[in-house]
């Protein structure tokens, strides 16, 4: 037994191995990473992982910016100074969520006109389409609260502009105004409240509907190009795309033809 | 495409707003109704095979059928309760979120100082902390001309600076007279304006406050003022669509307070019938 043949690389794997059989994450991890694409796809298609990679960094600074940051109207800017001028690469950090936020929304904004020109928002991808579209809301109410938070003059009034239009809202307008401010005026307990939204409420929805839109992509595939010689059947790959399988989903097929 | 037309029309007009709105609207019908419409088809196929025997039997025979099965119960009776505690818990915590944002807020009356350091005819403008329990941040400016008596009671004109377009910070354009004065934290400078305007999007407005050109939807807000002996306190906003005529004898057409950007009067102020309380 203590004799046994038992290569080293099996060694290495036997932990690898023992989380498997447990939990079956390898499996999950090749399901998600090694999936099947069309052949002809291009590099348009990675800005979605581009936008997930930016909203990971803004996640990641984010947390660390929280560990410094002082969200009272007396502390907030003295804090944001300190981040600034004082900790050791906190202008580094701060500038990356800074500008990390807007790199967040325009690949936001690519990556739906990308989605739109290929025709990727189409049958059976509308549902992805309509939750993209909440987490562009989203993204772009992060940069609303964000705003806020250095508490200089642009931050103050930037938010008491933006504020003032949601209470021209018909009806409602006047109740979410003053529900955003937490008071007749933009005061400290409006930073606290902005914050709170900000860190709290709408990363967790946003990573929970981006936990949604990558299901689905998996789910669903990823489409070919509009030009795509391969989705429209004339090829040049040699031999003929497998019957069944997942091709109907990245290669559009006649509804109702003889082969349905 | 109604999303489209919508978004331009944050941009252009509330009129394209509504046209946008309304296709919008109207075309999420449509689909709604497409979708429920396809599911009916097949759903009348499943549907049909009921006949009328069959719930006479039921009648013959009441007690043969359950009403609730005893997994049904225990289903409904989970789901309830947890609707139950979920809601106990939930309530009290939107309401302490809530509520504070609707309720009144109350104003304090602020004294700027002697009714004699405000002169004749200028404009003195008037900055102070409205609010001394919140601090710095609730530091407000305001424009306070001394109309002289009306009658027997002295008259103020005392204007917001907050840009009725969108809150911006309303500005004098006009040039200053004599030195800035302090009385405890309020702070005092006379200015000669022609008008007032505001730097983020150039509303301009006329020494009564009435619009003259940009994006404002009505006049400068007011401040309700009172003289306690010899001092000049500030009391609450009001709103003002216009004011007619000038000094002592101008009349004021008052609404109550509300956000920037909203009408008070005309067609548009339907839109905002009801008011926080303040």
């Amino acid at each position: 037994m203590a004799k046994r043949n038992v290569s080293r690389y099996d060694r290495i794997m036997y932990p690898v191995d023992w989380i498997e059989e447990r939990s079956g994450v390898v499996g999950a991890v090749k399901y998600f990473l090694f999936r099947k694409v069309p052949g002809d796809i291009n590099w348009f298609q990675t800005l979605g992982s581009a936008t997930l990679t930016a909203f990971i960094v803004q996640a990641l600074t984010g947390v660390i910016l929280a560990m410094y940051y002082d969200p009272s109207a007396t502390g907030a800017y003295p804090s944001i100074q300190h981040i600034t001028n004082d900790l050791f690469a906190g202008w580094l950090v701060r500038g990356m969520h800074r500008w990390g936020a807007s790199m967040f929304i325009v690949l936001m904004f690519l990556h739906m006109g990308r989605v739109f020109l290929f025709g990727a928002y189409k049958y059976p991808r509308e549902l992805n389409w309509i939750i993209g579209v909440l987490l562009l809301a989203l993204g772009l109410a992060e940069g609303f609260t964000g705003y806020l938070l250095p508490w200089d003059q642009t931050a103050y009034w930037a938010t008491t502009v933006g504020i003032n239009l949601n209470g021209t809202a018909p009806f409602l307008g006047p109740f979410i105004a003053q529900f955003l401010q937490g008071g007749a005026f933009i005061n400290g307990g409006t930073i606290s409240r902005f914050y709170a939204i900000h860190m709290l409420v709408l990363p967790s929805v946003i990573g929970g509907l981006i936990a949604i839109h990558m299901y689905l992509v998996i789910r669903l595939g990823v489409t070919s190009p509009p030009w795509s010689k391969e989705a429209a059947g004339k090829g040049s790959l040699g031999k003929a795309p497998k019957k069944g399988g997942r091709s109907g989903l990245t290669r559009p097929r006649r509804r109702g033809g003889p082969n349905g | 495409m109604g999303v489209v037309i919508l978004l331009v029309g944050l941009v252009v007009s509330t009129t394209v707003v509504a046209v946008g709105a309304a296709i919008a609207v109207a075309f999420t019908f449509l689909w709604v109704r497409d979708i429920s419409r396809r599911r009916g088809l097949t759903d009348v196929v499943a549907v049909e095979p009921e006949t009328s025997e069959e719930s006479e039997d039921e009648a013959e025979h009441p007690t043969s059928h359950e009403l609730y099965s005893r997994s049904v119960f225990l289903e409904l009776s989970t789901l309830g309760l947890g609707g139950v505690v979920g809601g106990l818990v939930s309530v009290p915590a939107l309401g302490f979120m809530l509520a504070p944002s609707f309720l009144k807020q109350g104003v304090k009356d602020t004294d700027v100082g002697p009714v004699d350091g405000f002169p004749l005819n200028k404009f003195v403008v008037a900055t102070y902390t409205s609010d001394p329990e919140l601090g710095k941040v609730s530091r407000r400016a305001a424009f306070v001309r001394n109309n002289g008596m009306l009658g027997s009671q002295p008259s103020f004109a005392i204007l917001s600076s907050r840009c009725v377009h969108l809150g911006c910070p309303v500005q004098p354009n006009g040039p200053t007279v004599g030195d800035e004065q302090q009385y405890q934290d309020v702070t005092l400078q006379t200015y000669l304006p022609s008008g007032f305007g505001c730097p983020c999007h150039g509303g301009q407005y006329d020494t009564e406050g009435n619009r003259t050109a940009g994006p404002p939807v009505r006049a400068l807000d007011r401040y309700s003022f009172s003289v306690r002996k010899g001092h000049l306190f500030i009391g609450a906003p009001f709103s003002v669509s216009h004011v007619e005529g000038t000094g002592p004898d101008a009349l004021i057409h008052k609404w109550t307070y509300a956000f920037p950007g909203q009408h008070v009067d005309g067609i548009e102020s339907w839109l905002y019938p009801i008011q926080p309380p303040r």
